[in-house]
């Protein structure tokens, strides 16, 4: 029986794309062979091939290092701030004007759904390059002492979910400010950052200024313990992040660390219910709950508690999961294979501890990596699906009964990227805004990004903010101390 | 005739008390010629415990009260301490072997460092917060916070002005600390707690120890319920070591400074967290 949720396919085509068979290094401003073992890069909705990628290893590194650093030494440093916004402001538009493109490569490699590639990722990818250019000839005016200087070589490592994104996050203000970079695109997502690449050479960015660098994790510790880098800016796991940390410290590098979370999504019983309920499943079923920030433990009111869990139900039971690539899916793929039993795992873990499982009834795929959006009552705060970040689309409910306890269970986690206050009493919820130990805290709305608003956490999900003004800080110099105020105090 | 004079017991302070360390140590505190001026305590890993303990429970209190009543409260210690020049001059002479005016130079440039940073309090948050204009009908604010508990290890020269001057800009945002004073110089240090004491710093907002820094960092380093870790005077410690140890918990760190750190507004925002409220506008 056909119902309402049946469409007829409607794929966006792969045509557009001009993909090549291998992609190589990015350095030096030319795709060059990696010596390390090249590896494929898969469509995680099909498991089919896309590309063979050359991973890099120590040599290459070093020569993108070198690289960068003769670009910063000889072009980037000598370059004005203004023209340094030009190529910026080329950038984005360059991104635009092959935004369906790239949306398109996106989801192919990622697995996201394309509406959200497209209405999501690639557009903020221009706004982070656009918003940046600007500051580039305006850095005396950014509140971070007079004179700001770049700190030299970025080296950068970003994660598979949002990879065009994170790029753009890491990239923009790092040229912005006058730095050159070494990224690392993940092993699972490199290929927008291949076809950015060609983007660089149509902006005819200097050689040398951004080198892209694929490979595993094995490539992205070789790049950041680099001796001659002087930045380390890394989006991932709290793990690897801690990782970083240790082989950093007493380098002298300067280091910003975007890691995990837990974030909590609370809802009081006065919440906008109708847009509470869409802010839930946009909070953690957005690109498939890969989303640091992603409302994984949703806080319920006790007394509104049973009414929201079954209008979610109802609500998931209308999401479409399938081909990313459709424009009507609303549930892409699961990343990798590797991730997919990570969310197995844990989710089974839930269950066995004792929470109430629900899984939304869709039709999971023959291939490819899938999971379907799964939400788990009567859980306790001790129980692991509520600690520990499962990074898939499995919402964890707990409920309160006041405003304290809802602040406090929200802070019960070593992560504090994100929040989320649903109430339509506004008084309350800058109350509770400051009781939440959190870097970002959306208030009636979730899963809000702009290149003007800072983001990064507390705590354990990392240090450093990205975006706005506050992103520029994490690539300048130290704005130093302050004059001398008075006789002997700044001797 | 002359008066037989009064020492002090020198002691630590721990959640707004004078304890002894729980340890029942004690080192021997010098002048720079080598005379005996007095026993300090010699705080153990128990003691930093506490101390963490104290701070973490005074923390939301401290940052939850007005930065006007911060300012206030600062700007007294300053008023004390300028009350009590003349202890500290007299201490500073003694084990730091310099010359009276030196120790009198160093005294008033701390007071000065206290009522610098005092007028810091409520306007640090105007300075490094903004509105941001996101594209989309949502009011987005950013604005810093204080980053919670912090472990500092006082600079060892200038035993006064170095302490205030990593002192100062970590409490007045609203943190709490756990400062561990000069090894050889902790005299004023404790003398300092009984101004914050009295100057209606609430009791664990600033806890001192006294002792061997090299024994007692490390545990501050790796203790999970400390946010950050302000290694000033660490130069001569195995201060990478501990930088490792912060990372298990990933603490911000600031390096060494060899001395007294300048008064800066960076000092003040490293121990601060930036919070961005977005909040939707109605569409009318």
């Amino acid at each position: 029986m056909t119902s309402f949720l049946d469409y007829a396919p409607a794929p966006e085509s792969t045509s557009i794309l001009h993909l090549r068979q291998s992609y190589g290094l990015f350095i030096d401003g030319a795709f060059v062979d990696g010596h390390g073992r090249s590896f494929s890069t898969i469509s995680p909705a099909t498991e089919e091939k896309i590309a063979e990628v050359s991973a890099a290893d120590a040599q290459d590194v070093d020569a993108a290092v070198a690289a960068a650093r003769r670009a910063y030494q000889r072009t980037w440093s000598r370059l004005s701030g203004a023209d340094r916004g030009k190529y910026l402001f080329r950038i984005a538009r360059l991104v635009q004007e092959r935004a369906r493109e790239l949306a398109v490569a996106e989801s192919l490699d990622n697995g996201k759904p394309i509406k959200e590639s497209r209405d999501v990722d690639v557009p903020l990818v221009a706004a982070w390059f656009f918003y940046y250019a600007g500051w580039a000839d305006k850095l005396d005016y950014a509140g971070l002492g007079p004179n700001p200087k770049a700190l030299g070589v970025a080296a950068q490592v970003i994660p598979w979910n949002f990879p065009l994104l994170m790029l753009a996050w890491k990239i923009a203000p790092a040229l912005a400010a006058g730095n050159t970079v070494v990224i690392k695109p993940a092993e699972t997502t490199p290929l927008s950052a291949l076809i950015f690449a060609e983007i660089l050479q149509q902006a005819e960015l200097p050689d040398g200024v951004v080198n892209i660098i694929t490979g595993a994790g094995e490539t992205g510790s070789l790049l950041v313990n680099h001796p001659d880098v002087n930045k380390v800016a890394f989006t991932g796991s709290t793990a690897v992040g801690r990782a970083i940390a240790k082989s950093t410290a007493g380098t002298g590098k300067k280091l910003t660390l975007e890691l995990g979370g837990k974030a909590a999504n609370i809802v009081f019983d006065d919440a906008p219910m109708d847009q509470a309920i869409e802010g839930i499943v946009n909070g953690i079923f957005f690109n498939q709950g890969h989303v640091c920030c992603a409302g994984s433990r949703l806080l319920v009111q006790e007394n509104v508690a049973d009414e929201v869990v079954d209008r979610l139900k109802q609500r998931l039971g209308t999401l479409r999961l399938g081909d990313p690539l459709d424009k009507n899916t609303d549930i892409g793929a699961i990343n990798s294979r590797e991730q997919l039993d990570r969310i197995r795992e844990l989710s089974d873990i839930g269950e066995a501890e004792g929470a109430q499982r629900w899984s939304a009834d869709c039709v999971i795929p023959d291939r490819g990596f899938w999971f379907a959006p799964t939400i788990f009552t009567g859980v306790e705060t001790s129980h692991r699906i509520a600690r520990e970040e499962i990074f898939g689309p499995v919402l964890s409910v707990l409920t309160f009964r006041t405003p304290a306890e809802a602040i406090a269970k929200a802070n019960n986690t070593p992560y504090g990227l994100s929040a989320g206050i649903w109430s339509d009493k506004g008084s309350k919820i800058l109350a509770v805004a400051d009781g939440l130990r959190a870097g970002v805290v959306w208030a009636n709305t979730f899963n809000r990004f702009d290149p003007a608003s800072p983001f990064g956490g507390y705590k354990e999900s990392g240090y450093g903010r990205e975006g706005g003004r506050h992103g520029l800080a994490a690539y300048l110099g130290s704005a130093g101390s302050a004059p001398a105020l008075t006789r002997g105090a700044a001797q | 005739m002359s008066r037989l004079a009064v020492p002090k017991t020198y002691k630590l302070y721990i959640g707004g008390k004078f304890p002894r360390s729980e340890s029942g140590r004690v080192y021997e505190v010098l002048s720079a010629k080598g005379a005996f001026l007095a026993n300090a305590a010699k705080a153990s890993r128990k003691d930093a415990r506490d101390a963490v303990v104290a701070a973490r429970a005074a923390q939301p209190g401290w940052a939850g009260s007005t930065a006007y009543n911060r300012g206030q409260v600062l700007y007294r210690i300053a008023e004390l301490l300028e009350g009590r020049r003349a202890q500290f001059v007299e201490e500073i002479r003694l084990s730091e072997g310099v010359s009276a005016a030196s120790a009198r130079s160093q005294v008033e440039a701390a007071i000065d460092v206290w009522v610098w940073y005092a007028g810091w309090a409520d306007k640090y948050l105007q300075v490094a917060g903004n509105g941001n204009p996101v594209s989309g009908p949502y009011f987005n604010i950013s604005t810093p916070e204080p980053t919670g508990v912090v472990a500092i290890v006082a600079p060892q020269q200038q035993s006064l002005l170095g302490l205030v001057s990593v002192l100062a800009p970590v409490i007045l945002s609203g943190n709490a600390a756990v400062l561990i004073a000069s090894e050889t110089a902790p005299l004023s240090a404790i003398s300092l707690t009984e101004v914050l004491a009295t100057s209606d710093v609430p009791p664990g907002v600033v806890n001192v120890l006294t002792g061997s820094p090299a024994e007692i960092a490390p545990w501050l380093a790796g203790h999970a319920d400390v946010n950050a870790l302000d290694l000033a005077g660490a130069e001569a410690l195995d201060w990478v070591d501990l930088q490792i140890a912060a990372a298990e918990t990933l603490k911000r760190v600031l390096p060494p400074e060899g001395g007294a750190p300048a008064p800066s507004l960076d000092r003040i925002t490293f121990f601060t967290e930036t919070k961005t409220v977005w909040h939707t506008k109605a569409l009318i």
